[in-house]
């Protein structure tokens, strides 16, 4: 294998002249825009996954592109690390800050700057939240089809950086086929425009490699998305099953029966008994898992993919269900579905959301491998997910205030990773690696493939500053982690394919 | 697992495929990768050493109930439709051959996409994972079989449409989706300019569009889905319906083969603008693709007025036909300089496919 070129600053602790880079920083930009008070700080000391936190030597909160472009080049120019940060709602750590780093608040850049009907696109800075493109196309018949469950606070920045999916994906597709061109400026100040207004561009398709790149190639600046008709008409079918193996069946012969759902959730016993105490959908609690089957499009085409799902589950095994008949139904059906998560939080004080996938076959044998190691830790696990892509939302319950307990969590979610590479899986469908997958990326990926993707950032940020420490690991951590000791250079279970 | 058998003739060839790499990073010989040779005219011409991958053929799992295919990239891309539909599926980017020998993984080198891209979308984003061979000789594996995975930047959607300038494409995993049950096609009599009004029209209805077409004063509408769907949006658009085999005109779409282009020498521009953009000065478009986002033009004009005209609406124009370099829209200084780095990264002999995309690249 070739030599190892690994990004200089990802593990350099040499710390830089804090009050110098201040002084350089506020030399070229307004007062308000350079934060370097604790207090001012403390906000920005974590992400969506709290258990990880770290205060920024310093914030910059740009108002203008020429800002970020000042900022970047400074830090370039004092080999000092950036880490952009959007909403701040990612789940795994991505926009963790560095003690001795610049975190480069993307919060100003709020606006809206087109939206064109005729060409079905709009083009919003980062900062923009993800619903509110849906809002504010919505009198048009448009809206933007990736719904991630935080779309209320979360920012398109930010999901094109994670390349963010959520319920609607399965037929509507992932930020990355919902996006026509980004802006990006990258840490020597350049300002590059990737994609085009048009369905394609010339060269290599740098949209696909900068979404989902987790802030370590560019920091976005401009994101022009795709819009899609709103359906005429969406209906649910909540339906039940008195065991997960039926239920996994299901969601595979759903599929396999020509219909592509909207969206195709499913819910097991606790989530069921959790979000029913919480929300009262009027989930059945005594059912072992439970399927929401979103179908839309035209009123003729529901209706014939309703009873098309119908005698599916049917013959599946299904115990009991239920068409929404109204919107107001299909509201009270999704309801669990949303409140699922806090739901859990008056379960026990704490859940850790774990999100591997896996193909749609292994689902029965992975949530009861789940439930296996559930007991193995000693931990409660409820699994409220994305069945119908095999992406899997195990939440593991715990209580930080137990010692040992959070250590241990942490520790299931590792052997849950585990298990979804075993049966052909990836250790992250939505959330990212960040820095909380970090170690497994040592387990999905062998040295090469992680040598190939340190040359890659390399090609767009030489001296290794964008986000360094997140993502991607070096060799030598991996070699720590001792995956790869361990088995001599061989990941476990060699036999197992690992597409 | 519902592996299909190997058929005969399919095999593995990918350490052959991986040594002959090595040796050529080693000794520094540009190799030009072929398998079934009928995208060769598109881009640039390939120079070196020809790497023949057309033996590295077969399907290697397919599970319906999955809605992933992986193959091998010489598997000949009627063997996997041909497979799809026995299941009832699709590939729903529905990739134009060019040609009969026509295989996976010159489709997705060459990222090329049919009728339906702006309803189903484009080859790329169906690609889930690759294995690939890098210009050092080293196979590499990226994405996987799953739907969604976001570990490791995305370089399986990277690959597609890259020529074969970063890698040699070994297995490529693609996600395939169910075959819409009912399809019609209406037609309506349309200048270019009410066509493009009538995409734009469209575009905002939930209709289950699969094609929009205009050449030569009659736009043709593509509606496939449930039954019903099909049949709803049928009667609120009017129209006449389809005169000849509707797949046959949709099959001369796809591979233009339609006889504009076919009885016409000059030179054919392949022009991807915005859907709505407006029709360009005085000269055609010859047709509309992609209810607007895809437009063919047949014409003598220098290259530069072409490409000035195109980019002025945010689009860009390639050359299918004629002798024009580069043939692809030039890259700005700051992207062309991008791109070299990340060649680099990925091959840095510069073996793989030399000026094969861009004479640069």
């Amino acid at each position: 294998m070739a030599a190892v070129t690994e990004p200089v600053a990802a593990e350099d602790e040499t710390l830089v002249d804090k009050d110098g880079l201040i002084a350089q920083l506020k030399a070229e930009l307004p007062d308000d825009v350079v934060l370097h008070d604790e207090e001012d700080l403390r906000p920005f000391e974590c992400d969506g996954l709290s258990a990880y936190r770290e205060l920024p030597m310093l914030v910059v909160l740009p108002a203008t592109e020429a800002q970020i472009q000042t900022t970047l080049r400074i830090c370039h120019a004092n080999n000092v690390p950036v880490v952009a940060r959007g909403a701040g709602t990612g789940l795994s750590g991505g926009s963790l800050p560095l003690d001795r780093g610049v975190l480069l608040s993307l919060a100003r850049f709020n606006q809206i700057l087109d939206i064109d009907a005729d060409n079905a696109r709009a083009t919003v800075q980062p900062g923009v939240r993800n619903l509110a493109i849906s809002e504010a196309v919505a009198d048009l018949g448009l809206y933007y089809a990736p719904d991630p469950s935080s779309q209320i606070a979360c920012s398109i920045g930010g999901n094109v950086a994670e390349n963010s999916g959520g319920v609607h994906c399965l037929k509507y597709g992932l930020t990355t086929h919902n996006i026509l061109q980004v802006t990006i400026i990258t840490l020597e100040g350049e300002r590059l425009t990737i994609g085009s207004m048009a369905l394609d561009s010339p060269g290599y398709d740098l949209l696909a490699l900068m979404t989902g790149s987790e802030g370590l190639l560019g920091v976005i600046v401009e994101v022009t998305v795709k819009l899609l008709p709103t359906p005429e008409v969406a209906r649910v079918a909540l339906i039940a099953f008195d065991g997960l193996r039926q239920a996994s069946n299901a969601v595979a012969a759903i599929i396999q029966a020509g219909i592509v759902p909207a969206g195709l959730e499913m819910l097991d016993n606790p989530a069921i008994k959790a979000t029913e105490d919480f929300v009262h959908a009027g989930y059945p609690t005594e059912a072992a898992a439970i399927l929401l089957c979103e179908v839309d499009g035209t009123a003729a085409e529901v209706e014939e993919h309703i009873e098309a799902v119908r005698d599916v589950v049917e013959r599946c095994g299904a115990t009991e269900i239920r068409l929404s008949q109204d919107e107001a139904e299909r509201a009270r059906f999704w309801a669990g579905r949303k409140a699922a998560f806090p739901a859990m939080g008056r379960v026990r004080p704490d859940y850790y959301c774990m999100d591997g996938t896996i193909p749609r076959k292994a689902l029965a044998d992975v949530l009861i491998g789940i439930g296996d190691l559930s007991q193995e830790y000693e931990l409660d696990v409820a699994n409220v997910f994305h069945a119908g892509d095999g992406n899997l939302h195990p939440l593991i319950l715990y209580d930080a205030n137990n010692p040992g307990e959070l250590e241990r969590a942490e520790a299931f979610g590792g052997a849950i990773c585990q298990l979804c590479l075993d049966y052909g899986g990836s250790i992250t469908g939505e959330h990212g690696v960040g820095v909380e997958k970090i170690d497994q990326m040592c387990v999905q990926f062998p040295p090469a493939e992680l040598t190939q993707f340190h040359a890659i950032k390399s090609a767009f940020d030489p001296k290794g500053l964008l986000n360094p420490g997140k993502a991607v690991p070096t060799l030598h951590r991996c070699a720590e982690f001792g995956a790869m000791h361990v088995h001599n250079g061989e990941l476990p279970h060699p036999e197992l394919e690992r597409l | 697992m519902n592996a299909v058998a190997d058929p005969v003739g399919a095999m593995d060839q990918s350490n052959e495929i991986a040594d002959h790499v090595a040796q050529a990073f080693a000794a520094k010989t540009p190799l030009a990768i072929r398998a079934g040779d009928t995208k060769s005219f598109l881009g640039e011409i390939g120079r070196g050493e020809i790497l023949d991958v057309a033996g590295h053929s077969g399907i290697i799992s397919y599970e319906p109930g999955e809605l992933v295919l992986t193959a091998r990239a010489g598997t000949p891309l009627t063997e996997i439709e041909t497979t799809l539909a026995e299941a009832g599926q699709q590939l729903a980017f529905e990739p134009p051959h060019y040609g009969q020998g026509a295989t996976l993984g010159g489709v997705i080198a060459a990222g090329v996409s049919g009728p339906a891209r702006p309803f189903n979308g484009a080859a790329r984003d169906f690609v889930l994972g690759t294995r690939i061979v890098n210009g050092r000789g080293e196979c590499l594996r990226f994405g996987g079989e799953v739907m969604k995975n976001v570990a490791g930047y995305d370089v399986s959607r990277l690959l597609a449409g890259s020529f074969g300038t970063l890698g040699v494409l070994l297995d490529v995993s693609l996600k395939v989706l169910p075959a819409a049950h009912h399809q019609a096609t209406r037609v309506f009599e349309h200048s270019a300019e009410t066509a493009l009004d009538a995409f734009k029209r469209w575009r905002l209805r939930p209709w289950p569009i699969t094609g929009a077409y205009w050449e030569n004063g009659l736009t043709y509408l593509r509606l496939s889905g449930a039954e019903t769907a099909v049949r709803s949006a049928c009667e609120q658009l009017g129209g006449q319906s389809l005169a000849m085999d509707y797949r046959n005109f949709w099959t001369e779409v796809r591979e233009q083969t339609r006889p504009l282009f076919t009885q016409d020498e000059r030179p054919l521009w392949r022009l991807s603008l915005p859907p709505a953009a407006p029709l360009l000065d005085n000269a055609g478009p010859n047709a509309i693709d992609w209810g607007g986002a895809q437009r063919w033009l047949l014409s003598d004009e220098p290259a530069a007025t072409i490409r000035q005209r195109v980019a002025a609406q945010d689009g860009h124009a390639s050359v299918y036909r004629g002798h024009t370099t580069p043939r692809f829209h030039p890259l700005s200084k700051s992207l062309l300089a991008l791109h070299q780095r990340l060649k680099a990264s990925m091959d840095p002999a510069g073996i793989l496919n030399p000026g094969r995309l861009y004479p640069e690249l």
